[in-house]
């Protein structure tokens, strides 16, 4: 081993080893913490349909942050799939549109959460007169996760072989049927794989739903109703200090479901990508 | 007939793509129209360079959450940027092909993992720890900057381990065949070819830092002075709108957007410098 001989050498060996060694035990430490404090703190009470000052159950939180994901998906999804077939389908490469629609997109998702947070109290909540509700924290987490949309779309889109629409070009077909029928169906897991990131990014948001959807644990009557999100009640919850055990068992739930998400999303990439293989 | 309908569906297109185009627009317009007459009625240098906050006596200065800020990025990037560039290398020249999947997933693990349960995580083991062994009450720009550290590590392992893996083999491979060790070669030879691209990993951690609200608020004691060293408590720009923003009226409730404003120019010049660089690593392949 030359390595032996040179001990530079082997101090970078070392280096690298250990920061892969601390990286790793850093994130095994926290899902483990997480895990083991929270499973025991786990109650039937915690999943009961109301909350109160006796029992802060998180149901409500879990049903809101469904009907947050719900809303928000279904202004961000479209938009963001149908700019994805613009830049991808439609867009020359090169033109300036183009460049000024990647900045910011690129921008736009570099913009931490609390100014989307702040943004859409101005906005959604005052000017437009949404109040803190439902629809307000939806709109501002849209457009939080729009530019993910659009880039796993586009990548998903890009990823489908060029043969595929001269095929159907050459069968006759216009490029708008192409786009529908062709294109868009072959990327459809990688679209899919995209959507379910952002609904993780949505479910583990706090900073911008907390001052645009508030933070009233009940489920909502209408969308004009303030809610609280999952993780906005486990912020609520730590903040409060009193109910710790019931805080691990949040924090738990919350993880478990970003990690189920992400897993999920990986899962059905992979499979996007087997099925490219075997075509 | 079919002509018009492709016409149609190509704007339908165009429009939705616009979006983030007015999005970006109406942020700005949003911020800063409330954001700059509050700073101008403050006073630009009372403002930026104001030594006190006290929302109750019209004095908003926000100097201490700047330093704050940059004190708590500076101590993540000391923790981050050296583990995460290591990591990055151990992902792209070292990890054995077996365990390449369990490893990478690991790290992008920890890009999703919320950040109440970061500052949760940070609450209950970092804060009793550095109280009990280092003194101070514990919430601390250290505790702040260790848990930004950790939670910086995804976006720098991900952007630098791309720029690595795009470094051609033959750069390494020469110096081996001149007699280099695998890590002289990998150290000297590879890793400069990627430079820009791991900067860009830097920068963009940088970002996230900054930006970093949850997480930080609830380990960081939230003071609004300049701390004295380490274990001082620290507030930063992102604390300071989320502590006060669900009570604040009037001339306060501005002096927190322009807070945002102030926060938002630093994120936008990183994002500038961010685009540049990566830029500059696409041209040196």
């Amino acid at each position: 081993m030359k390595s032996k001989r040179d001990p530079l050498s082997t101090f970078l060996l070392t280096v690298v080893h250990a920061a892969a060694a601390i990286a790793i035990f850093i994130v095994v430490a926290i899902v483990i913490y997480v895990v083991v404090n929270g499973v025991p703190n786990l109650s039937p009470e915690l999943f009961s349909f109301t909350y109160n000052s006796d029992n802060q159950s998180m149901f409500p939180s879990l049903i809101n942050t469904l009907l947050m994901v719900a809303l928000a998906l279904v202004m961000a999804g479209p938009i963001g799939i149908l700019a994805a077939i613009f830049l991808v389908e439609y867009a020359a490469s090169g033109s300036k549109l183009v460049r000024v629609i990647r900045l910011t997109t690129e921008t736009l998702s570099g913009i931490p959460s609390i100014i989307f947070g702040l943004f859409g109290r101005i906005c959604f909540v005052v000017v437009l007169g949404m109040g803190l509700s439902l629809i307000s924290g939806a709109c501002t987490v849209a457009l939080m996760i729009l530019p993910l949309v659009i880039r796993t779309t586009e990548e998903a889109l890009i990823s489908v072989p060029k043969s595929y629409r001269e095929g159907s070009y050459g069968l006759g077909a216009g490029k708008l049927r192409t786009v529908f029928r062709i294109v868009l169906p072959s990327a459809l897991p990688g679209i899919f794989a995209g959507v379910i990131l952002a609904v993780g990014r949505i479910v583990g948001e706090t900073a911008a739903i907390i001052y645009t959807a508030g933070s009233i644990a009940e489920i909502p009557s209408s969308i004009f109703d303030s809610t609280r999100t999952l993780a906005v009640h486990m912020y609520v919850l730590s903040n409060e200090g009193l109910y710790i055990d019931k805080t691990y068992a949040t924090a738990f739930i919350l993880l478990l479901l970003v990690l189920a998400l992400n897993a999920l999303s990986t899962f059905v990439a992979k499979k996007l990508t087997k099925g490219a293989g075997e075509k | 007939m079919n002509q018009g309908k492709e016409k149609l569906a190509k704007i339908i297109f165009l429009i939705a793509a616009c979006t983030s185009v007015a999005a970006v627009i109406v942020i700005c317009v949003f911020l800063f129209s409330e954001g700059l007459p509050a700073i101008a009625q403050i006073g630009v240098k009372d403002f930026l360079l104001g030594m006190t906050w006290r929302p109750g006596n019209n004095i908003f200065g926000i100097f201490p959450m700047i330093i704050g800020s940059l004190m708590v990025t500076a101590t993540a990037l000391v923790i981050g940027v050296p583990i995460g560039i290591l990591c990055a290398v151990y992902l792209a020249f070292y990890c054995p092909k077996t365990i390449y999947t369990p490893v990478k997933a690991m790290t992008e693990l920890m890009a999703g993992i919320p950040s109440v349960v970061y500052g949760f995580f940070g609450l209950v083991v970092m804060v009793p720890l550095i109280r009990e062994h280092l003194g101070g009450q514990g919430y601390s720009v250290l505790a702040a900057g260790l848990l930004l550290g950790i939670m910086i590590l995804p976006t720098i392992i991900g952007v630098s381990e791309a720029a690595m893996a795009a470094v051609p083999k033959k750069y390494a491979e020469g110096a081996l065949a001149l007699g280099a060790t695998k890590e002289r070669s990998l150290f000297f030879a590879a890793l400069p070819a990627a430079k820009s691209g791991i900067l860009a990993g830097v920068v963009l951690g940088i970002g996230r830092a900054l930006g970093e609200t949850m997480a930080v608020v609830m380990v960081a004691g939230n003071q609004p002075t300049i701390p004295d060293g380490l274990l001082d408590g620290v507030r930063t720009l992102t604390s300071n709108i989320i502590l006060e923003m669900g009570y604040a009226t009037d001339l306060h409730r501005e002096a927190l957007i322009a807070t945002g404003v102030v926060l938002f120019i630093f994120i936008l010049i990183i994002n500038f410098v961010f685009s540049i660089l990566k830029e500059r690593g696409n041209h040196e392949k």
